[in-house]
Order: structure tokens, then C-alpha cells, then sequence
């Protein structure tokens, strides 16, 4: 997906604001809650010499040295366990995947021991500890390496679950995970690492659990999260010069969810689209348009639409990577499909 | 000798096998609910091991946890409420068999996915290494634990770290009913260690005083030097693997051949030998009170309010 001319809308740039790149913006955040909390520190897979597969932390290991900056071997299992029993003695890690995908072979220890271990204890323990990385797919990483895992995370209770989008977003919450004493799971995207976008100087937290509407109108709710709030983005562009006027709301939190935010927007518009990466099938979505359809059945004046990808793992070629995903025309034929018969102003 | 030391293993072992009797009872009673995982003839493991420990050392093991639990002084009282699902439980009822924690005594559970708190103990040995504290982390497993993932990846990050942290396979020959000779090459388990490489070490598990310097060893080697070690504790589980499995898969004369090197026996005798039966007997009466207290106290109290079923999902 392209994601290069969206931001302008999302951050709209003022003279003399500083613009971070969402990489700077992350590193900026652990490197804050670092200097601020000796017991936060960042282990991963190429974390330290290398800055990071992304380089979200050039030159985190030259500031903080190797004790709070540490390299670690290809075992997420091991590293992810070692974090979440370290979080349990008392320190905060920051463990980075160097994407989701392979936070499976941690999955058993981040569902059945981080998420489950103040429940087993009766409080006795706790987990403070952020697992974060690149999800979602990229440009033709094929099936393995393009797994977008925010419905697997999301289900389980004990879980905080952050898919922010923008690089102010990214840095707030990220620092608001680091604080946070439960265990969070914080998606990025490989392919908006780059992306700029304002990023004030300064202390900022942005809260956990609290939703941004990012643009405003009366005749459709547009949700979405993650990358997918810039395509959302490009979707309301369109829907604007045919004379829809959208409200955007990025989710930015999973769990726990904003319900507050979407049953505000929808029951103003009172119609929806949700935009996903996800598959359909018992996905985040389709959990959404449940809630939307159970709590606010009144306010709904058409079933609620939801752009997902198709039911196949990601095939490698370009041409069938893109009908996979969630595409522009997509979601605006979803669109028209929520819109019909609505009489526009 | 030490006499006082051996009345107090002797006293500690004892409370775990009477407790464990007990809870078999309140299962074939249909009190207890979900897998029992007994320890009765592993005690001397435990306890040795407890009483070597200093309060800021972590102790964790696996799902059959009740002996650890009570060895590292978790209460019985708590620990039989737990088992009851009642809410004066050391979990408050939300745990049961498998997750008894006692976290202000360092007893960090009662895990149930074999070889998965193995990273987990080694966690607990990079915060004392990281906050440059005295203690060390003691990680039990079983020898069923040894082939599966998080074993290689713990050993392997505990040894490149250099971490104080000591794991102890409780080696009793079967993973659930699948004897050793079918899980491992080879009955020597601590050769494991040599590929990471470890310091390591195999122990008579029935017996409380050889584990107690192979422990106090592997100890000293974590908190003086930041090494971890791989002991391996040969011992024996008299019951089967839970409460569901009559054990037909052995001959009761392999039981009855452990049975006669039982530590508690063993223990007792010689205290008699030293001419202290009577101090012995008066232990055998204390502890058979206690584990009567234990019981009443778990049948007499309250199960948690329904309404606190979604409780301790987050800190808030």
C-alpha cells in the first residue's frame, strides 16, 4: 500500500513544528522512559550493534550501554520469557520482535504466562512489560513474513493491545505502554517506519484506551487502525469529492477499546465501515460490527460494512498482493454499499 | 549431625507427604476439582533444597508444586484452601493444583506448560543480576520437560548471560507414562548441560542431605560467580502422574524398591537412632494436627464470590 502523500491530512504541519520520522519517534519514547526509569531497558534481536532491524534504536546502545540495551540471541521464546520473568521481579523490559511473525514461537509465554499471571496469583504478580515490533504486511514478503496479528493478541484477556498510527501517536503511547504495569503488546508497521509527521518537543503521553478522531462529518464513520488509518484517510478524500463527509476514528488502542468514541461517531452518522488488515473470519472487525450492532442497533441505518484481506495466506506476487489487502477501491465499493439510498446534502 | 537441622527436614518433609495424602483423599472425595499432580516420594528434593535457600533467592517449578510451595513455608492452610477452590486460597481460588504462588516468600509458582517457566526463571535471575542483588533463582523441572523448546532456550540464555540461575531436573523416570528410555538417549540428563556450556551436577534425590550440597554448591557458584548449573536429581513419584493415572505402566516392586530408601523413612529412623523418637513421634502428632487444621480451614471456608470472577484480569 502507499502510504506517502496521506500524513499531510493527519498531521496537519504548522511553521516551526518538529517533524519525527515514526523510527525517531519510537526511539525518542524509549529513550525518555529510559533516562526517566532505570528499570526499563530494551532487549531483541538487533537491538543493540546493529540500531535495531529498523533501526528504531540508533544509538540506544552507545547511550545506554550494553546492561540496558541487549542483543539477543534468535530465541524469542527464551528472550520474551526472560523479559516477562524479569517484569515479574520488578524491572520493565522493552522487548522488540523484530516483527510479529515471529512472536509465535513467544506466544505461549506471552498468552499463557504474561497475560495469565496476575489472574493464576490473585494479583500477587504482575507484568509490566511491552512487546513491540513490526505487523502487518509489507511490499512481497510472502506468507510467512506478512501476518498481521492484531485478532490474536486482542482475544486474550490480560492483554493491552496498541496498533497506533501516527508518529505522535507511536511516541505517546508507546511511553503510556512503558509506564503501564500490564503487559502490552504495541504493533507497528514495517512500511511507515519512515513516515513523518509532527512530534512536539517535549513530554507528551497519549492514553491508552482512548480513541482519535481524526476528521469530522455527518454522513459515514470510517474505523480503522494501525497503517490502515492512512489508507481510511485516502478513502474519506475520495468520499469528500463525491459529496460524503466522513468522520475518521483511529482506534490507536485495541484493548481496551473506546466504545464511548464509536458509539458518539455512529450515532451522529449512523453508518460504518470498518477498514482491517485482518482476515474476516473471527476477526477484530467482525468483533467491532457485533458490539456496533448489539449496543447501538437503533442508531444504525444500514448494516455495518467491513473491509478485510481475503481468506488466503499472503501470496508473494505483487499483482496478487494487492487484492489480498484492503485497497482503496475496495473500501469504497464497501462504502457505497453502506451509503445506498442515503441523500446526500 | 545437626540435630535440630534434622528434625526440621524431617518435620518438612513430612507436611508434604501428609498434605499430598490428604489432598488425594479430598480428590477421590470429589473435593478437589481439575489434575492433582502428587509429590509424595519426591520430598526430600524440595526440602532439601528450601533449606538451603536464603529469603532472597526465587524458588519456581512446574505444575506439581505443592511440595515447593510448602517447603519454601507456604502455608498448608492456604495451599489446602487453594486446592478446595475456596477463596482463603494461596491463589484465592483462581489457581488451583497447578498455580500455587506464595510471592513474598520468593515461591513464584506452579506453572503449567511443561519447560515454559524455565525462560521465566531465568528472567527472575536477570532482575537479581540486573539490580545486583545477592540472590539467586532455583528452577525445578521434570525430566518430561527436558525435550521441548523453551529448555534449549533458557539453558542457552542463562549460560551466554551468565546467570544466577540453578535448574534442577527432577528426574523420576516417566514423563506422565512415558519412561525415560523412550524420551532420552541417555539416563545421565545433566550431559545437557555441556553443550552450552554449564556447570553440572546429579544428586540422589531421596537423599535430603546430598541434594542439600548440590544445591548449596550450584548456589554459591550462581551468587558469587553469576553461573547457572544443570543438577540432575534422580527420584521417584510413588503415584502416578496425576490422579487420573493408576500407574500400570511399572511393577509395584520398581515402587517398592524406591519406597525402601523413602527419605522420610530414612530420616526417621535415624532420629530414632540418635534417641529422639520421642521428639519424633511428638513431631509426627504436630504435624498431623496441622494438616487436620488445614483441612477444616479449607472446607470451612468461603468459595470466592461470583461476582469477583472477572477480578485480577489487570492492574488498574
Amino acid at each position: 500500500m502507499e502510504v506517502s502523500n496521506s500524513e499531510d491530512k493527519i498531521n496537519q504541519t504548522l511553521p516551526n513544528q518538529r517533524e519525527l520520522a515514526i523510527r525517531d519517534a519510537l526511539r525518542e519514547a524509549m529513550e525518555e522512559e529510559m533516562l526517566r526509569d532505570e528499570r526499563v531497558f530494551l532487549m531483541g534481536e538487533e537491538v543493540g550493534s546493529y540500531d535495531g532491524a529498523y533501526k528504531c534504536s540508533r544509538g540506544m546502545l552507545e547511550k545506554f550501554g550494553p546492561k540496558r540495551v541487549i542483543d539477543a540471541p534468535i530465541a524469542e521464546c527464551g528472550f520474551a520469557g526472560v523479559g516477562i520473568g524479569a517484569a515479574m521481579a520488578g524491572l520493565r523490559p522493552i522487548i522488540e520482535f523484530m516483527t510479529f511473525n515471529f512472536s509465535l514461537i513467544a506466544i505461549d509465554q506471552i498468552i499463557n504466562t504474561a497475560a495469565k499471571a496476575r489472574l493464576m496469583s490473585a494479583g500477587r504478580l504482575s507484568c509490566p512489560i511491552v512487546f513491540r515490533g513490526a505487523g502487518g504486511a509489507a511490499f512481497q514478503l510472502a506468507a510467512q513474513h506478512a501476518n498481521s496479528f492484531e485478532s490474536f493478541y486482542a482475544y486474550t484477556p490480560g492483554l493491552i493491545v496498541l496498533a497506533p498510527a501516527t508518529p505522535y501517536d507511536m511516541k505517546g503511547l508507546l511511553k503510556s505502554a512503558i509506564r503501564d504495569d500490564n503487559p502490552v503488546v504495541f504493533f507497528e508497521s514495517e512500511l511507515t517506519y519512515s513516515l513523518k509527521g509532527v512530534v512536539p518537543e517535549g513530554e507528551y503521553l497519549v492514553p491508552i484506551g482512548k480513541a482519535d478522531l481524526k476528521r469530522e462529518g455527518n454522513d459515514l464513520t470510517i474505523i480503522s487502525w494501525s497503517k490502515n488509518v492512512f489508507l481510511a484517510e485516502k478513502v474519506a478524500d475520495e468520499l469528500v469529492a463525491q459529496g460524503v463527509e466522513c468522520d475518521l476514528l483511529d482506534l490507536r488502542s485495541l484493548r481496551p477499546l473506546d466504545k464511548e468514541a464509536i458509539f458518539k461517531s455512529v450515532s451522529k452518522t449512523h453508518r460504518v465501515l470498518i477498514i482491517q488488515e485482518q482476515h474476516l473470519f473471527a476477526s477484530y472487525g467482525a468483533f467491532l460490527s457485533h458490539l456496533i450492532s448489539t449496543e447501538i442497533f437503533d442508531e444504525l441505518d444500514a448494516p455495518v460494512g467491513l473491509v478485510s484481506s481475503l481468506e488466503v495466506p499472503m501470496p508473494y506476487s505483487k499483482s496478487l498482493e494487492s487484492v489480498v489487502m484492503p485497497s482503496k477501491d475496495r473500501c469504497l465499493k464497501e462504502a457505497w454499499r453502506v451509503l445506498e439510498g442515503v441523500k446526500l446534502s | 549431625m545437626d540435630n535440630e537441622l534434622i528434625t526440621e527436614l524431617y518435620r518438612s518433609m513430612l507436611l508434604i507427604r501428609r498434605f499430598e495424602e490428604e489432598a488425594a483423599r479430598l480428590y477421590q472425595e470429589r473435593k478437589i476439582g481439575g489434575f492433582l499432580h502428587l509429590y509424595i516420594g519426591q520430598e526430600a528434593l524440595a526440602v532439601g533444597t528450601a533449606s538451603v535457600l536464603d529469603s532472597e533467592d526465587y524458588l519456581v517449578t512446574a505444575y506439581r508444586c505443592h511440595g515447593h510451595y510448602l517447603a519454601r513455608g507456604g502455608s498448608a492452610r492456604a495451599g489446602m484452601a487453594e486446592l478446595l477452590g475456596k477463596v482463603t486460597g494461596c491463589a484465592e481460588g483462581r489457581g488451583g493444583s497447578m498455580h500455587f504462588y506464595d510471592v513474598e516468600k520468593k515461591f513464584m509458582g506452579g506453572w503449567g506448560i511443561v519447560g515454559a517457566h524455565m525462560p521465566l526463571a531465568a528472567g527472575f535471575a536477570f532482575a537479581q543480576k540486573y539490580n545486583q542483588e545477592s540472590g539467586a533463582t532455583i528452577c525445578f523441572l521434570g525430566d518430561g520437560a527436558i525435550n521441548i523448546g523453551p529448555f534449549h532456550e533458557a539453558m542457552s540464555l542463562a549460560a551466554l548471560w551468565n546467570l544466577p540461575v540453578v535448574f534442577v531436573i527432577e528426574n523420576n523416570y516417566f514423563a506422565m507414562g512415558t519412561p525415560l528410555h523412550k524420551t532420552s538417549p541417555t539416563d545421565d540428563l545433566s550431559l545437557r548441560a555441556l553443550g552450552y556450556p554449564m556447570a553440572r551436577d546429579t544428586v540422589d534425590g531421596h537423599d535430603v542431605f546430598a541434594v542439600r550440597a548440590s544445591i548449596h554448591a550450584a548456589l554459591t557458584r550462581a551468587r558469587e560467580q553469576h553461573l547457572p548449573t544443570l543438577i540432575e536429581a534422580k527420584t521417584y513419584r510413588y503415584r502416578g502422574h496425576s490422579m487420573a493415572d493408576p500407574a500400570k505402566y511399572r511393577t509395584k516392586e520398581e515402587v517398592e524398591d524406591w519406597r525402601k530408601r523413602d527419605p522420610i523413612l530414612t530420616l526417621g529412623a535415624k532420629l530414632e537412632s540418635f534417641g529422639l523418637k520421642t521428639l519424633r513421634d511428638q513431631i509426627d502428632r504436630e504435624i498431623e494436627e496441622e494438616i487436620l487444621d488445614a483441612v477444616k480451614f479449607a472446607e470451612e471456608s468461603p468459595e470466592p464470590d461470583p461476582s469477583t470472577a472477572e477480578k485480577y484480569v489487570y492492574v488498574e
